[in-house]
């Protein structure tokens, strides 16, 4: 049975919603080693021989399973490169749970850079939902810098949740994705820095098959001086439809740059972009004064309510 | 019970400042349903806003249950027991129906309890309940939301400003239901509604006329209505309303 000590529970619980070892098929990785792994009949995890990280294969027409691949770090100092490959059968109906937590005590930078691949078989339909968090009083950094590869073969879906709500200090997010003939990718991204955080995210989706779509959409809250930068292009290389909106508050010394980049490479290709930023509305924080709320329970109300 | 004395306020305009309300005195006592009236721009949701602590008047006194609560935020007041509907509601991104209810409530209520609330208002509670509070609704709806949030707060003094603006016909004969409720279960608590409508008019206690900033009349519903209804501007303005919702300017 594994063991988890206290750091590492709380983590789990903060990036996976985890309160003890998953269901299903599970690595936990902590301090750059496995902690404990499970594989199933239809989802084999393999550690990779030539670099750090996994090879994750679900077989065709798996349905209803879920893998959890969580991330602890908590040794200051402790820096890493992890490659995860997913391979997705045709047709199978999955849930991907990914998440890194750095607790950093220490007055050295912790970093994880993790890699993900995944390679959606036809028909294939997965919902993956990665969280970040950063935790500790030192005055180590806690970076990640998350680079995302989706290539979805025809009529895939692929729904992504990725969520960084509080304490990574650095953080560059790179989302690459390829889509074939009716394939769907929905982005659902929130962010919230704080102090003097550092968030970029980029996005370049493809969109070269007939009767593709994607839907990136990222709402975020910028507080104190941190800096947010959203970069999302999506280019329509068929007949197609695609949509990213960048939707942000900014608060105190908080700053946001969005950057839209739409390329339609096919007449037949509808793009849509959208981007609103600015503070929170006076009226809102009146109407939940009206209500009972103090203005600083207000705000924090709006902006839990935003990021929800 | 509420108590207004001599409030002025006024807004820095071209040259000076312009009044919009002046030497206003007024009362609403408990037990009673008040509605204040009078032609646009007269200051009535200037009024409702001073009530809520949104502004604060220039000169005179609020007291609300013979406390002074002229210098008061918004969150005390709402602490004290003031209910207050906005004539245009604010949309929310991420705020969930049922959030706004049980924060208006102050408790972790139930969803079926918070249903509670939104059929009260003629909404189909199960198709709401979870929605968000924002651009998805429409003014109608959003309206009907506002004001369940108000009767949820069970306040001692609810403030409703102009609380037909923006919703339909059908929802309109749901709200004069909805007062006459709020007007039999009162006990010891006190409505203001600032409205043109006659039939809201009709359920008052007390009638009050605001006209350019000041106190026109004032009185019982008995005294004021008939001096109301049967002017050339009431007919004029109900020929072009409808029979519904008939207009008293």
């Amino acid at each position: 049975m594994l063991e988890l000590n206290d750091i590492q529970r709380r983590i789990l619980q903060e990036v996976a919603d985890l309160h003890g070892v998953p269901e299903g098929a599970y690595n936990i990785r902590s301090d750059a080693s496995s902690a404990g792994r499970r594989s199933t009949a239809n989802i084999e995890i393999t550690p990779k021989t030539d670099v750090s990280g996994l090879d994750i294969t679900i077989k065709p027409f798996t349905v209803n399973e879920s893998v959890h691949i969580p991330v602890v770090i908590s040794k200051s100092g402790l820096k890493e490169v992890v490659y995860n490959d997913f391979h997705i059968g045709e047709g199978a109906n999955v849930l991907i749970v990914a998440g890194c937590g750095i607790d950093n005590c220490g007055s050295q930078d912790s970093q994880h850079d993790g890699i993900h691949r995944f390679f959606v078989g036809k028909n294939a339909s997965v919902k993956y939902v990665e969280k970040h968090y950063g935790s500790g009083n030192g005055s180590g950094k806690r970076i990640l810098n998350p680079v995302t590869e989706v290539y979805m073969e025809e009529g895939s879906s692929m729904e992504m949740e990725m969520v960084q709500i509080k304490g990574v200090d650095d953080t560059e997010r790179t989302t690459v994705a390829k889509l074939a003939e009716n394939a769907k990718l929905v982005v659902r991204e929130r962010l919230m820095t704080h102090e003097s955080q550092r968030a970029i995210s980029v996005y370049d989706v493809s969109l070269d098959g007939k009767g593709s779509s994607a839907d990136v959409v990222s709402r975020s809250v910028a507080k104190n001086k941190s800096y947010q930068k959203f970069d999302a292009k999506i280019a329509g290389n068929a007949e197609c439809h695609g949509h990213t909106e960048c939707d942000s508050i900014i608060m105190d010394e908080g700053k946001i740059l969005a950057v839209p980049g739409l390329e339609a490479n096919d007449v037949d290709a509808m793009l849509v972009h959208e981007a609103a930023i600015g503070k929170i509305a006076g009226e809102q924080i009146t109407k939940l004064m009206t209500l009972g709320l103090t203005e600083q329970q207000a705000e924090e109300q709006i902006v839990n309510g935003f990021l929800r | 019970m509420l108590e207004i004395k001599d409030v002025a306020f006024s807004v820095a305009a071209e040259g000076g400042k312009k009044s919009i309300l002046e030497k206003i005195d007024l009362t609403v006592p408990d037990n009673k349903l008040v509605v204040v009236t009078g032609p646009n721009g007269g200051g009535k949701s200037t009024l409702a806003k001073l009530i809520a602590g949104i502004i604060t008047p220039d000169g005179g006194k609020i007291l609300f249950d013979g406390q002074d609560i002229t210098e008061k935020s918004v969150t005390d007041r709402a602490n004290m027991g003031i209910a207050f509907a906005f004539q245009q509601p604010v949309r929310f991104k991420g705020i969930r129906v049922i959030d706004l209810i049980r924060l208006a409530t102050g408790k972790t209520l139930s969803a079926a309890d918070a249903c509670e609330y939104l059929s009260a208002v003629g909404l189909c509670a199960r198709d709401y309940i979870d929605r968000e509070v924002d651009a998805s609704l429409s003014g109608g709806e959003l309206k009907r939301i506002e004001i369940a949030t108000v009767i949820a707060r069970s306040a001692k003094l609810s403030v409703f400003d102009e609380p037909e603006a923006g919703i339909d016909l059908w929802s309109f004969r749901n709200l004069i239901k909805v007062f006459t409720k709020m007007r039999s279960e009162i006990k010891d608590s006190s409505i203001l509604i600032i409205s043109h409508q006659e039939r809201i008019l009709n359920i008052a206690d007390e009638i009050i006329v605001l006209r350019n900033g000041r106190i026109a009349a004032q009185g019982p519903r008995e005294e004021i209505l008939p001096t109301l209804t049967g002017t050339t501007a009431m007919v004029s303005s109900c020929r072009n309303d409808n029979e519904e919702g008939g207009c008293v300017c």
